[in-house]
C-alpha cells in the first residue's frame, strides 16, 4: 500500500495542439509545483515542519495542512488537482480519490481504487463549449433586448412623469371646479329645500284635517253601537261589555275599571263622550266589523333596487377576466367602471297605502327641484372626475416607486403575467404583484404569495424575487414563493416546483438579467494554468 | 411516518385535525379495557389456586402438575422446564380448555433446550426440585399454590405469591340475549358485583348463581361465573368488539426480593428504570400508532417486547412473558416480609425490611408462558434471552452509517439534488429514503409515474456514487382492481378477514385498503417473492425497504388499529396483535435475501415489533417531534429495547413532527451520530432541513458529527458482529458494564457504546456544559476529542460549546477507527485503520478489530472474515488472530496507532510475522501523553507486534 508512485507525467493539450509533458507529483497544480522539488526536503505548504522528500505522497499525512498528501487520501483536509485536458480543471477533496468514483473527467483521480473510468474530458469539454455558446447567444441576443428594455423604460418612465405633472396641474383645474359647483349646488339646494317644506307642511295641515274628520265620524258610530238602549248616554254597564278595553289586560273590564275610563261618570252624552273616546279609541273593536287584521309589517324595500349612496364606489366585478389583465392591473379597474355601475334608482318612500298620496308639487317648486338636481349632479361628476384623476396620479406614483433594476429594466414586467401550465396547475406569475395557482380542472385559485422584495445574492439582489404571505397552510406557514430568474431572450416561467411545502420555487427566464457578454470569452480548453 | 392526513380523507382528516398532541381518549385506560378492569380489581390475597401435587408427572426434562381453582373447580395444567443456560420455563393453561387457547409460534428460535429436573424433596404440600448447581432450588407450594426459587438461603423469585395468578377459562356463552344487555352497559352493573376472584365459600357463590348454567366434569363440579359486563361484548368509542369467545384473560403475579430496580417492556416514552404504577395505569404493551405521543406516560406505542430485567448489586435476571395479546404490566415497591410464608420459610432466611419489586402481568387472551432468566450478570441473562428468541440481525455496514429521510423527497430530481448537495457540502450519507409519496396512489411496489419514471436510473446514479435508497412498503394494500398486487392477494383468500368472514377492510394511506394475513406462512412467503427483481419493477439491489404502519395502524378502527375479532384463520387479531408487525418485517427481510439468492443480508426498518424483531433488522422509535424532551428521551428508549435483544434503534434525527431550531438540530445530530440507528427524518408539513440549511456554521457543526460517526463505523460494525453473535446489546446503561454502582442504575442521560465508549450528549438548550458521571473506580476514562484523562468514579463537569460531543474512551480499551473519512462507508471500505489505544491505569488495553465484506453473509456461510484480538500489555501492542479457522483478504492496513497514557519510549519496533523488523518514526506529546506510532503498514489482518522500549 505504501508504494505508490511518486511522480506522474502529466500531458495537457494546449491551443496549438502540441503537447508539453511536465513532471510534478500527483494532484499537484502546475501553480504550486515549484513547491515540490525533487529530492530536496518539503516544507508543509503552511511552513510547519518540514520532511524528507519522499513521505511526500506516501498516503501518510504528516503536515496538518495535507500538503505532503496532494495525491492521497491520507489527509482529511488535502485536496486534489485533477487537469482534465480538454475539459476545465479542478480541485476534489483528497477523500475522493480512490474511492471508487470518478470525479475527474480524466480519470486521474482513481489510479489505484479498481475503477473503471473513461476520459471523458475531450465530450466535456465540446458540450461545455456549445452551451456555452448557446448561452453566449443567448446572452448577447438577450443583452440587446435588455438595452431595448432600458431605453423603453426610460421613455415609459420620463412619459409617464410628464403625465403625472399634467395631471397634477388638470388636478387644480378640476379642484377649483369642484369648489364652484358645490357653491352653484348649495345655492340651488336652498331654495328648493324651502319650497319643498313649505309644499310638505300644507300637506301635513291637509292631513290633519282629514283624520279629525274620519275619527268624529267613528266616535258618533261608536256612541250610537255603545248606546244599546238608544237613551243618548253611555253607560258604564254598556261599555262594559267590551273587554277589549281591558286596561290591565287581565282579561276582565271591571267595573271600577270602566269608570276610570269613563272620568269617574256613570254615563256620559255625546259631548262627554268625547274624551271617554279618546281613552278608549286605540283599542275598540266596532261591534259591526270583524276584528281588523294585525296591520301586516310589509317587508321594507323588498323589490328595491340596491341604492347606492353617491359618497361610496361601487366595486368591480370579482372575476376581472383575463384580456383584461393583460392590459391594465386591477388597480385601474376599479376606477373606469361608470357603465358597470349599477343604477342609481331613488324610490319612494314608504308608500301608506291608507293615506292618500302626496299632491304632485306645484310647477313653481317642480322647477326649483329640477334646477337643484342639475346643479348636485354636475357637482357629483366633477367630483368624480377628481377622484379619479387622483386614482390615476396615485397609480402612476406607486409604478415609479417600484425597484425595477439598476436601469428600469424590470418596468417592462409591471403589470404583465406569465403562466406556466403543469400535468395539475396552471401557475401564474404577475411580477410585483403576486404568484398564484389554480387547479387545472376547476377548483379555487391559491395566492402563492404577494410581492415581497428582491432577495438575490449580495451581489446581485436582482436575480431572486420573493413573493409572501400567501394563503396559509395546514399547520403550516403561509404560502411564499422564490422566483430565480436567468437570461433568457424570451420572458417565461420555465418551472415551478415546491421543495418543501407551501415553499414554492419558480424558474423564470428574461432578457433583464442578461449581463453584457464578455469579450475576452473564457475558452474552455483546459489551458488556463498554462 | 405516519398519521398526519392532509390528503387523506374527510373522515381521517376529522381524526387527526382534532389532535396537536397525542389525544389520550383516543387510547384505552386499563379501566377501558375490560379485562385489565376485570383483572386489576382482584387485589393480592390469597390464591384460589391449588396444586393437586398426586397428579404430578415428571419426565427427565418436563414436569406437569395440575392446579385447580378451589373458587369454581376449573383445571389447569402446570408445565415447568428446566432450560439450558440457567432459565426456567413455567407454562400454565387450561387442562381441558373448551377450544385450543393461542400459544405463541415464530418467536423462539428452536425448542429451547431443556435440562434435567429432579425431585429433592417431597410432602403433603410441597415439592422441591433442584435446578442444577449452585444449590438453586424450585420449590412448589401447593396450598396456596406458589412457586419459589432460591438460590441457597435467598430467594431470587416467587411466582403468585400474592395470589394473583388468574385464569378466565373459556366458557359457553349463556343465554345470548342478556349478555347482549349487559354488556351494552359497560361498567355501570360492574362496580356492584364482586370480583369473580373472590375467595367466597362455594355457598355462597352458588346463592348468587341462580341462573347460572354448570357444567360438569369427572373431576367434579365446574361453577360457572356470573358474567360480567364486557366478557361477552366490549365497545370502546363506536367501535364494537363482538368477543364470540367470551372472557380469556390470564394473570401472573412475581415477586423479586431485593430488587429495587426493573427495566425493559418496551415501547414507552418513559425513563429507563420502570417506574411504580401504583395509582397509575400500568405499563401497557399493545403496538399502536400513537399520533403525536406525550413523553413520560406508560401508554402503549408502536412495539412491544414483554421482557422485563430485574437487577440489584447482587443479581440481574429477566422475565420473558410471551404473550402477544393486549398485555398490562403492574409494577409496585414491596417489602421482602410480605411475600414470604408458608413452606418457603423453611429455607430461607427473610429480611422483612428487605426491598421488594412486584410486578404483574395481565393479558387478554393465549396461555401463560414465561421464561425466567436467572441470570447472574446482565451478560447472562442477555445470553440466556438471546439463546431464545435470537439476536441482532448482523446489518450491512452502510446501514450502520448515515442516512437522510424526508416525508418525502419529492421526485427522482430531488433525490437528485439532494444527492449533490452532500457532495457539494462534503458531508458523508450513504443511504436517502422515500416515503409514501414516492409510490403510485400509495400502491406500495409501485413508482409514481410522473415523480419518479425512471426508478433504475435514479437508483443506478445513486450505485455509481456507491449509495443506497429505502423505499417504504407498508403492509395495507390498496383496495383496487387494477392493482396486481391487491388483485393476487385477494385471489389468493390472504387477507385478514373480518368477524363474518369477508377481507377485513380499513382506512390508511390509500383509502380503503387491505390487510394481509402476515401470521399465514404462505402469505409470507408470497409477499417475500414480490421483493425479487422481477417482481418489484424497478426495483435494484441497492434499494432497501421499510416497513411502516405495521401495528397494524387502521384509521378508522379502534384505537387506530384492527378490530380484535377479526381473523387470521382460526385465531381472533385479539391473540396475535403485537406479534403482526414482526411477520410483516420479517417476510420483507425475508424477500431481500431470496432476491439475492441468499447472497446479501438485508436492512428492514420497521416501527411495530415483538419480542424476536432483532433478527430481522432495525427499529426506530417512532413519530417523535422536533422537541429536546424528545431528543432526551431518545437515549432511555433505545436503552430499553437493547437491554431486550433490539439493538439496532435509533430516533427521527431533528425530529418528526415540528420545525426544530437549528441548535436543537445540531444536538441531535451530535446524539443521533452516537446511536446505534442514525437516520433524519422530517414531516411533510415540516420546512426543509437538509444539512447544509441552517447556515455555514450549522453545516459544519453537522458535518463534523456525521463524520465522527463514519470514523467509527469499524468499531460500531464489530459490536453488531459482537451482538449478532452472543446477543450483548450494543448500546447500553452504565449499570450493564457497572453493575455494583448503584449510582448508575438510574442513570439515562448518559450511555456506553459496547463496553469501551462512554456519551453523554447534550441535550439541553443553551447548555453551556453537562456533567458526566465516570464509573468505576480503578478506570481512567480518556476524552477522545481533547485526549485529557479523567479518573473514574466521579462527576465531572465538563463545558461544553457547540461543537462538543462529550464522549470518553474507557482506559483498557483498544478502538479501530478510519479517519478518513470518505462520502459514503463503501468508499471507505479499503481504506487503513488507525488504533487508539487507552491504556488502563495498569498500563493496558485490550480491544478486537472485525472485518469482512460488509454486505453479504459469507462471514457466516464461508467463515470468510477477520477477527482479530488487539493488546497491550508491559509495552508490547499485538494483534492475534481470533478465528484461526476463518479467512478472509482485506486491503485495509494499519495507518496509525495513537497510545494515550503511556510515556515516551526510546525506540518502537515493529516485529511481523515472518520475523522481520523494522522501526516506527513516533512523537509524542507529553503534555497530553499521547504518543503516536507512524505508519505500521502491516496488513490488517496480519500477526504482528509492536515494541516500545
Amino acid at each position: 500500500m505504501t508504494c505508490l508512485h511518486l511522480l506522474v507525467t502529466l500531458g495537457f493539450a494546449v491551443s496549438l495542439g502540441t503537447t508539453v509533458e511536465v513532471q510534478r507529483p500527483r494532484g499537484v497544480p502546475l501553480t504550486k509545483k515549484h513547491f515540490y522539488e525533487e529530492n530536496k526536503p518539503f516544507t508543509c505548504l503552511d511552513g510547519s515542519r518540514t520532511i524528507p522528500f519522499d513521505r511526500v505522497n506516501d498516503d501518510y499525512c504528516d503536515c496538518k495542512d495535507g500538503s505532503d498528501e496532494p495525491g492521497t487520501a491520507a489527509c482529511p483536509n488535502g485536496s486534489f488537482h485533477c487537469t482534465n485536458a480538454g475539459y476545465r480543471p479542478m480541485f476534489i477533496p483528497s477523500s475522493r480519490i480512490n474511492d471508487g468514483i470518478c470525479d475527474c473527467c480524466d480519470t486521474t483521480d482513481e489510479y489505484n481504487s479498481g475503477a473503471i473510468c473513461e476520459n471523458t474530458c475531450k465530450e466535456l469539454g465540446r458540450k461545455e463549449r456549445e452551451v456555452l455558446q448557446k448561452m453566449a447567444e443567448i446572452t448577447k441576443e438577450g443583452f440587446l433586448l435588455k438595452q431595448q428594455l432600458i431605453e423603453e423604460a426610460k421613455k415609459g418612465r420620463e412619459e409617464k412623469q410628464g403625465k403625472v405633472t399634467d395631471m397634477q396641474e388638470n388636478k387644480k383645474q378640476l379642484e377649483e371646479k369642484v369648489e364652484a359647483l358645490r357653491t352653484v349646488k348649495e345655492t340651488a339646494e336652498q331654495p328648493e329645500k324651502e319650497a319643498k317644506e313649505r309644499h310638505l307642511k300644507a300637506w301635513e295641515e291637509q292631513k290633519a284635517a282629514i283624520r279629525l274628520e274620519k275619527d268624529k265620524a267613528k266616535m258618533a258610530e261608536a256612541f250610537s253601537e255603545l248606546d244599546d238602549n238608544a237613551d243618548g248616554f253611555v253607560s258604564v254597564s254598556e261599555l262594559q261589555s267590551h273587554v277589549e278595553l281591558d286596561p290591565d289586560a287581565d282579561g276582565t273590564l271591571t267595573e271600577t275599571e270602566v269608570q276610570g275610563l269613563m272620568g269617574g261618570a256613570a254615563q256620559v252624552d255625546t259631548s262627554t263622550f268625547e274624551s271617554v273616546w279618546t281613552n278608549i279609541k286605540d283599542k275598540y273593536h266596532s261591534e259591526s266589523q270583524p276584528e281588523e287584521p294585525a296591520p301586516v309589517e310589509t317587508p321594507p324595500d323588498e323589490v328595491k333596487e340596491p341604492v347606492v349612496d353617491n359618497d361610496s364606489e361601487p366595486y368591480p366585478e370579482d372575476d376581472i377576466s383575463e384580456e383584461d389583465d393583460e392590459e391594465e392591473d386591477d388597480e385601474d379597474d376599479y376606477h373606469e367602471d361608470d357603465d358597470k355601475a349599477p343604477p342609481t334608482v331613488k324610490t319612494p318612500e314608504k308608500s301608506q297605502e291608507d293615506e292618500e298620496a302626496m299632491p304632485p308639487y306645484d310647477p313653481d317648486t317642480q322647477a326649483l327641484i329640477e334646477a337643484a338636481q342639475k346643479a348636485r349632479d354636475d357637482f357629483e361628476d366633477s367630483e368624480k372626475a377628481l377622484r379619479e384623476m387622483d386614482d390615476q396620479i396615485r397609480n402612476i406614483e406607486k409604478e415609479l416607486s417600484f425597484d425595477f433594476g439598476p436601469d428600469a429594466e424590470f418596468t417592462y414586467m409591471y403589470s404583465q403575467c406569465y403562466e406556466l401550465t403543469t400535468s395539475e396547475y396552471v401557475y401564474r406569475l404577475c411580477p410585483f404583484n403576486r404568484v398564484s395557482q389554480k387547479p387545472k380542472y376547476g377548483g379555487s385559485e391559491t395566492n402563492l404569495g404577494t410581492w415581497g422584495s428582491w432577495s438575490g445574492p449580495e451581489n446581485n439582489k436582482y436575480l431572486v424575487m420573493k413573493y409572501e404571505h400567501g394563503t396559509g397552510c395546514w399547520q403550516g406557514p403561509n404560502r411564499s414563493t422564490t422566483v430565480k430568474l436567468t437570461c433568457g431572450k424570451e420572458t417565461v416561467v420555465t418551472s415551478t416546483s415546491e421543495p418543501s411545502r407551501c415553499e414554492y420555487l419558480m424558474e423564470f427566464t428574461t432578457p433583464a438579467v442578461c449581463q453584457e457578454p464578455n469579450n475576452t470569452e473564457r475558452s474552455p480548453h483546459g489551458h488556463e494554468e498554462l | 411516518m405516519a398519521a398526519s392526513c392532509e390528503s387523506l380523507l374527510p373522515l381521517v382528516l376529522l381524526l387527526c385535525l382534532s389532535a396537536q398532541a397525542v389525544d389520550r381518549s383516543n387510547f384505552k385506560t386499563c379501566e377501558q379495557s375490560a379485562f385489565c378492569k376485570r383483572q386489576r380489581e382482584l387485589t393480592a390475597g390469597r390464591s384460589p389456586y391449588r396444586a393437586l401435587l398426586d397428579t404430578l408427572e415428571l419426565s427427565d426434562s418436563r414436569l406437569t402438575l395440575q392446579l385447580i381453582n378451589d373458587n369454581n373447580k376449573v383445571r389447569l395444567l402446570l408445565e415447568l422446564y428446566r432450560l439450558q443456560g440457567n432459565m426456567t420455563r413455567v407454562k400454565i393453561n387450561e387442562l381441558k380448555p373448551l377450544k385450543p387457547r393461542y400459544e405463541v409460534p415464530d418467536v423462539l428460535i428452536s425448542d429451547p433446550i431443556t435440562e434435567k429436573l429432579s425431585v429433592v424433596s417431597q410432602d403433603e404440600n410441597s415439592l422441591v426440585l433442584s435446578l442444577g448447581g449452585k444449590d438453586q432450588r424450585l420449590i412448589i407450594s401447593a396450598q396456596p399454590f406458589r412457586l419459589d426459587i432460591v438460590e441457597g438461603p435467598q430467594v431470587l423469585m416467587s411466582l403468585n405469591s400474592r395470589g394473583l395468578l388468574a385464569f378466565e377459562h373459556l366458557r359457553a356463552r349463556k343465554d345470548t340475549s342478556i349478555s347482549h344487555k349487559i354488556s351494552s352497559t359497560v361498567g355501570s352493573m360492574w362496580d356492584s358485583f364482586k370480583s369473580m376472584f373472590s375467595s367466597k365459600s362455594e355457598s355462597e357463590q352458588e346463592t348468587e348463581q341462580e341462573n347460572v348454567e354448570q357444567q360438569t366434569d369427572e373431576d367434579g363440579q365446574i361453577k360457572e361465573e356470573e358474567d360480567k359486563p364486557g366478557m361477552w361484548e366490549e365497545t370502546f368509542k363506536s367501535h364494537a368488539d363482538s368477543k364470540p369467545n367470551g372472557p380469556s384473560s390470564i394473570s401472573l403475579d412475581f415477586s423479586l426480593p431485593g430488587v429495587e430496580h426493573v427495566y425493559g417492556i418496551p415501547e414507552h416514552a418513559d425513563t429507563l428504570k420502570l417506574k411504580n404504577t401504583d395509582g397509575s395505569d400500568p405499563y401497557r404493551l399493545y403496538n399502536l400508532d400513537v399520533f403525536q405521543y406525550e413523553l413520560h406516560n406508560p401508554m402503549a406505542l408502536y412495539g412491544a417486547v414483554p421482557v422485563l430485567i430485574s437487577h440489584s448489586t447482587d443479581r440481574t435476571m429477566g422475565i420473558f412473558w410471551l404473550n402477544a395479546a393486549e398485555t398490562w404490566v403492574d409494577i409496585s415497591s414491596n417489602t421482602a416480609g410480605k411475600t414470604m410464608f408458608g413452606k418457603i420459610l423453611d429455607f430461607v432466611q427473610v429480611s422483612s425490611e428487605a426491598p421488594q419489586t412486584d410486578v404483574r402481568w395481565i393479558s387478554e387472551s393465549g396461555i401463560i408462558d414465561v421464561f425466567i432468566m436467572l441470570g447472574p450478570k446482565p451478560a447472562d441473562v442477555f445470553t440466556q434471552y438471546a439463546s431464545l428468541t435470537g439476536t441482532q440481525s448482523f446489518p450491512p455496514l452502510s446501514a450502520l452509517a448515515y442516512h437522510q429521510c424526508r416525508w418525502n423527497y419529492n421526485d427522482q430530481e430531488d433525490v437528485k439534488t439532494v444527492d449533490q448537495g452532500f457532495d457539494e457540502h462534503d458531508i458523508p450519507y450513504d443511504f436517502i429514503w422515500l416515503d409514501i409519496e414516492h409510490a403510485d396512489g400509495k400502491r406500495y411496489f409501485t413508482w409514481d409515474p410522473s415523480k419518479f419514471p425512471q426508478p433504475k436510473e435514479m437508483l443506478q446514479g445513486l450505485m455509481d456514487k456507491r449509495r443506497k435508497l429505502v423505499a417504504i412498503v407498508d403492509p395495507h394494500i390498496r383496495v383496487d382492481s387494477g392493482y396486481k398486487i391487491h388483485n393476487e392477494i385477494r385471489s389468493k383468500n390472504f387477507y385478514v378477514k373480518n368477524k363474518d368472514g369477508g377481507d377485513y377492510e380499513g382506512w390508511c394511506w390509500p383509502g380503503n385498503a387491505g390487510y394481509p394475513d402476515f401470521t399465514n406462512p404462505e402469505m409470507r412467503a408470497w409477499w417475500a417473492s414480490q421483493f425479487a427483481y422481477d417482481q418489484y419493477e424497478g426495483s435494484m439491489e441497492n434499494q432497501y425497504i421499510w416497513n411502516d404502519m405495521n401495528e397494524p395502524s387502521v384509521f378508522n378502527g379502534p384505537e387506530v388499529t384492527m378490530h380484535k375479532d377479526a381473523l387470521h384463520g382460526v385465531w381472533e387479531h385479539r391473540d396475535v396483535h403485537n406479534l403482526y408487525g414482526l411477520y410483516v418485517q420479517k417476510a420483507t427481510a425475508d424477500g431481500l435475501i431470496q432476491r439475492s439468492e441468499g447472497v446479501q443480508r438485508p436492512f428492514v426498518l420497521t416501527r411495530a415489533f415483538f419480542a424476536g424483531s432483532q433478527r430481522y433488522g432495525a427499529v426506530w422509535t417512532g413519530d417523535n417531534a422536533a422537541e429536546w424532551g424528545h431528543l432526551k428521551i431518545s437515549i432511555p428508549m433505545c436503552l430499553s429495547l437493547g437491554l431486550v435483544g433490539i439493538s439496532f434503534c435509533g430516533a427521527d434525527v431533528g425530529g418528526f413532527f415540528k420545525h426544530p431550531s437549528a441548535e436543537l438540530l445540531v444536538r441531535w445530530y451530535q446524539a443521533g451520530a452516537y446511536q446505534p440507528f442514525f437516520r433524519a427524518h422530517a414531516h411533510i408539513d415540516t420546512p426543509r432541513r437538509e444539512p447544509w440549511l441552517f447556515g455555514p456554521d450549522n453545516t459544519a457543526l453537522i458535518r463534523e458529527a456525521i463524520r465522527q460517526r463514519y470514523a467509527l463505523l469499524p468499531y460500531w460494525y464489530q459490536l453488531f458482529y459482537n451482538a449478532n453473535r452472543t446477543g450483548q446489546p450494543v448500546m447500553r446503561p452504565l449499570w450493564v458494564e457497572y453493575p455494583d454502582d448503584v449510582t448508575t442504575f438510574s442513570t439515562e442521560d448518559e450511555y456506553l457504546i459496547g463496553k469501551d465508549l462512554l456519551v453523554h450528549p447534550v441535550t439541553d438548550e443553551g447548555a453551556t456544559g453537562v456533567t458526566a458521571y465516570l464509573p468505576g473506580k480503578d478506570e481512567v476514562w480518556y476524552d477522545v476529542h481533547t485526549f485529557q484523562k479523567h479518573d473514574g468514579d466521579q462527576s465531572l463537569y465538563i463545558p461544553v460549546t457547540m461543537s462538543s460531543i462529550p464522549v470518553f474512551q474507557r482506559g483498557g480499551s483498544i478502538i479501530c477507527r478510519k479517519d478518513r473519512v470518505r462520502r459514503s462507508s463503501s468508499c471507505m471500505e479499503n481504506d487503513p485503520y488507525t488504533l487508539y489505544v487507552a491504556l488502563s491505569s495498569q498500563g493496558s488495553a485490550e480491544g478486537e478489530l472485525y472485518i469482512d465484506d460488509f454486505h453479504t453473509f459469507s462471514f457466516e456461510e464461508a467463515k470468510q472474515f477477520v477477527h482479530r484480538r488487539l493488546s497491550f500489555s508491559a509495552n508490547t501492542l499485538s494483534s492475534r488472530n481470533l478465528a484461526p479457522d476463518s479467512q478472509f483478504s482485506t486491503a485495509s492496513w494499519i495507518e496509525r496507532i495513537v497510545i494515550f497514557g503511556g510515556s515516551q519510549p526510546s525506540s518502537a519496533t515493529l516485529k511481523n510475522a515472518d520475523g522481520t523488523e523494522s522501526a516506527l518514526e513516533f512523537e509524542f506529546d507529553s503534555t497530553l501523553a499521547v504518543l503516536t506510532l507512524r505508519k505500521p503498514g502491516v496488513n490488517a489482518a496480519a500477526d504482528w507486534t509492536i515494541v516500545l522500549r
